[in-house]
C-alpha cells in the first residue's frame, strides 16, 4: 500500500514540473508508455477537488429535512385536528360516531349520517367503477390494436386531470337530468323491490354522487390495474395458452389472477379518493343530513358537511364537531391509502426484473 | 400413446425475418427427438410452430403443413384444440405463483371444466409421480405455492402440469438450461421414462444431453434443417460438413 501511494505522488510531481512543451514531447516520444501523463493529469484534477465533505453533509441534511417535513406535516395536521375537536370529543365521546343527530340549534351532533353518506356514495362508485376500469385495462393491455392503445390510455389518464369542480358542474347540468329522467325510472321499475331505488327521485342524491365519483376514480383504478397487468410476465400468459386456454381463459388465469393483489390495491386507492372527494359530491349529493335506504334520496357526506358548514359554524361546539368529522375522514383515508400503497408495492416490486 | 409428426414445407417469419425455411421432417412416435443448433437458428420457433404458439406473436406468420397423428393442425383444428393435445415445457420454469402445487398440476384440467375431485386427485398424483416430484411435495400439495419450490422442482412441476392433460406430444424447449447438474440429470431420467408413453421433442444446446436422451437428432442452422438422422449417426458420422463442424466445436 504505502509503496504504491509514494509512486503515485512521484508521478504527480513529474507531471506538475513538466511544462506544456515537455508534456507534448513525452507524448510523441515512443520511449515513455502512452497514457501515463493523461492519467496523472486526471488524477491531479481529481485530487485538487478535495473530498467535498461539507457540501455532502449539507446536502444530506437538506434531504433529511425535506423528508422529515412530510412527517411533520402529517403529525401537525393530526394533532391540530385532535386539539380542535376536543370540545366535541369531550361532550359526545365515542357515541359521536354512532349518532344521527345534527342539530346546531340544540347543540346535538353526531357523525353517522355523514359517515353513511360517504360510505354509500363511495360503494356505489366502486360498484360502477371497478368492473368498468378492469374492462378498460383488459382491453387496453390484452386486446386493443396498437394504434388505439396510446390514445385510450391517454384519455383515461386525462380524466384524472380534470378539476373536481368541473366534474361537479358537468354532473349538475348533464348527469342529474339523465339520471332523473332516463336511468332512475328504469331502476325504480326493475329494482324498486330491493328498496334501494325508491321515490322521491330528484336527480340529486347518493346515487348521483356515486356515479360522478365512479367517473372520477376510473382513471386511478384503471391506470394502476393496467400497470400491474403489464407487470405480469409473458411466460405466465404462454404457460396458460400452452395448456389450451382460450384468450379469455388466458386473461383470467394468466393475467388477472396474477395481478389480483395489485388490482385490489388499485381499487382501495380509488376508494381512498372517493371517500375524500368533496366538491363534485357536494354539488350533487343533495346535502340533507338523513339516512334513507333509497339511494335516489338526498344524503350528505363527511367532506361535504365540512365544506358547507365550516364558515357558518357559529359556536365552538359546532366547529369542534365539524373538526371531529374531519379527523375521522383523515384517519380513514390515511389508513385506506396506506393499505392500498402497500398492496400495490408488494406486487409491482421486482416486476421489471420478472418481465422477460 | 404418442403419435408421429409430419412436417411439410414449414416456413415461419417474425415480421420480415424469415426464421424457418422449408423445414421437412418426420418425427417417430414414442421417441425422443433432439433439436440442436447455435442460438438464434430457429429451434424455439420450430417447436412453437408445432403447437401453434408461434402465431400468438402479432408479427409472426407461418405457412406449410404439420400433421400430428392424423390431425392437420393448421387446417383441421383451432389453436386451442391443438394446444390441448400437445404439452409444452418452457426454458424458464413458469409455474403459476398464485396457485398451490396441486392447483398448478390440476390447472389444465380445470381450465377445460374438469371438476371431478376424485379423478383430479388421481391425475395430480399420477402426474407428479411421472414428473418424479411426488415424493418431494406430497405432504404439502395444497399448502405450498408453486413458486416456493426450487428451480429444478419448479421445472418438474411444469412437466407434471403438462402431463396432467395427457398430451400426445411433449415439447420441451431447453428444459434444463436454467437448472443445476443434479436437476438436469433428473429431467434427463424423466425424459427416458416418458418416452414410452409420449412423443418427445427436446430442444437443447447441450450435445451430450442430446446424445444421452434422444433416438434422433436434427441440426438447425440459420433457419434451415441441415441434417436429421439417428442421434448415433449425427454424432459419429454426420453427412454434412456444417453438422460435423458444429458437433466438434469447430463452428463459427
Ligand atoms: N419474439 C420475437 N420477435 C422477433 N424475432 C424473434 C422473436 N423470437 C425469435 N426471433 C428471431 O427468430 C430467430 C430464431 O429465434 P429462435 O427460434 O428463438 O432461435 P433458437 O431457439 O434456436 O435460439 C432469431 O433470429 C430471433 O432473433
Ligand atoms: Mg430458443
Amino acid at each position: 500500500m504505502p509503496v504504491s501511494v509514494t509512486k503515485d505522488v512521484e508521478k504527480l510531481k513529474d507531471t506538475s514540473v513538466a511544462s506544456p512543451q515537455e508534456t507534448a514531447a513525452t507524448h510523441s516520444g515512443a520511449s515513455t508508455p502512452q497514457g501515463v501523463v493523461d492519467v496523472s493529469s486526471v488524477r491531479k484534477f481529481l485530487m485538487a477537488r478535495g473530498n467535498s465533505a461539507v457540501a455532502d453533509r449539507g446536502f444530506r441534511w437538506l434531504m433529511i429535512a425535506c423528508a422529515m417535513s412530510i412527517f411533520a406535516i402529517v403529525a401537525l395536521i393530526a394533532s391540530e385536528l385532535i386539539a380542535r375537536s376536543q370540545l366535541s370529543i369531550a361532550k359526545f365521546g365515542i357515541g359521536f360516531f354512532f349518532k344521527q343527530a345534527w342539530n346546531p340549534v340544540t347543540g346535538d351532533y353526531g357523525a353517522l349520517t355523514f359517515i353513511y353518506g360517504t360510505l354509500a356514495s363511495s360503494i356505489v362508485a366502486l360498484i360502477i367503477a371497478v368492473p368498468l376500469s378492469i374492462g378498460v385495462s383488459v382491453f387496453i393491455t390484452e386486446m386493443s390494436p396498437k394504434f388505439l392503445r396510446g390514445p385510450l390510455s391517454f384519455l383515461t389518464e386525462l380524466l384524472a386531470a380534470i378539476p373536481s369542480v368541473v366534474y361537479g358542474l358537468w354532473a349538475v347540468f348533464v348527469l342529474v337530468p339523465i339520471l332523473r329522467d332516463d336511468v332512475n325510472p328504469v331502476l325504480m321499475k326493475t329494482l324498486g323491490w330491493t328498496g334501494f331505488f325508491a321515490p322521491p327521485n330528484f336527480g340529486q342524491g347518493v346515487m348521483t354522487a356515486g356515479v360522478i365519483l365512479a367517473i372520477m376514480i376510473l382513471p386511478i383504478i384503471s391506470s394502476l390495474t393496467r400497470e400491474v397487468m403489464t407487470a405480469v410476465p409473458g411466460s405466465q400468459r404462454e404457460a396458460v395458452l400452452a395448456l389450451g386456454a382460450t384468450r379469455w381463459e388466458m386473461i383470467r388465469m394468466g393475467v388477472l389472477r396474477n395481478a389480483r393483489i395489485g388490482i385490489v390495491g388499485s381499487i382501495i386507492l380509488g376508494l381512498g379518493r372517493a371517500l375524500g372527494e368533496t366538491m363534485a359530491v357536494t354539488m350533487v349529493i343533495g346535502n340533507r343530513p338523513e339516512i334513507v335506504k333509497s339511494l335516489l334520496a338526498p344524503g350528505y357526506s363527511m367532506a361535504s358537511v365540512i365544506a358547507n358548514e365550516f364558515t357558518e359554524a357559529s359556536d365552538s361546539l359546532y366547529l369542534s364537531a365539524l373538526v371531529e368529522i374531519g379527523l375521522a375522514l383523515f384517519l380513514v383515508t390515511i389508513i385506506v391509502n396506506g393499505l392500498a400503497r402497500l398492496l400495490v408495492w408488494a406486487v409491482t416490486r421486482g416486476a421489471s426484473a420478472r418481465v422477460a | 400413446m404418442g403419435v408421429g409428426i409430419e412436417v411439410k414445407d414449414l416456413n415461419a417469419w417474425y415480421g420480415s425475418n424469415h426464421t424457418l425455411q422449408d423445414i421437412n421432417l418426420n418425427i417417430q412416435p414414442n421417441e425422443a427427438t433432439a433439436l440442436i443448433g447455435p442460438s438464434g437458428c430457429g429451434k424455439s420457433t420450430f417447436v412453437r410452430c408445432l403447437n401453434r404458439m408461434h402465431e400468438t406473436n402479432p408479427i409472426a406468420k407461418v405457412t406449410g403443413s404439420v400433421r400430428i397423428g392424423d390431425l392437420d393442425i393448421y387446417n383441421d383444428a383451432s389453436p386451442v384444440e391443438v394446444r390441448r393435445r400437445i404439452g409444452m415445457v418452457f426454458q424458464r420454469p413458469n409455474p403459476f405463483p398464485t396457485m398451490s402445487i396441486y392447483d398448478n398440476v390440476a390447472s389444465g384440467l380445470r381450465l377445460n371444466g374438469f371438476r371431478n375431485r376424485r379423478v383430479l386427485d388421481e391425475v395430480v398424483e399420477r402426474s407428479l409421480k411421472h414428473a418424479a416430484l411426488w415424493d418431494e411435495v406430497k405432504d404439502e400439495l395444497k399448502k405450498k405455492s408453486g413458486a416456493s419450490l426450487s428451480g429444478g422442482q419448479q421445472q418438474r412441476l411444469c412437466i407434471a402440469r403438462a402431463l396432467a392433460v395427457d398430451p400426445e406430444v411433449l415439447l420441451m424447449d431447453e428444459p434444463a438450461s436454467a437448472l443445476d447438474p443434479v436437476s438436469t440429470a433428473k429431467i434427463e431420467d424423466l425424459i427416458f421414462q416418458l418416452k414410452s408413453q409420449y412423443t418427445i421433442i427436446i430442444v437443447t444446446h447441450n450435445m451430450q444431453q442430446a446424445a444421452r436422451v434422444a433416438e434422433r437428432t436434427g441440426f438447425f442452422l440459420n433457419g434451415k434443417l441441415v441434417e436429421f438422422d439417428s442421434t448415433h449417426k449425427i454424432f459419429t458420422n454426420p453427412r454434412d460438413k456444417r453438422t460435423e463442424d458444429y458437433i466438434t466445436g469447430r463452428f463459427g
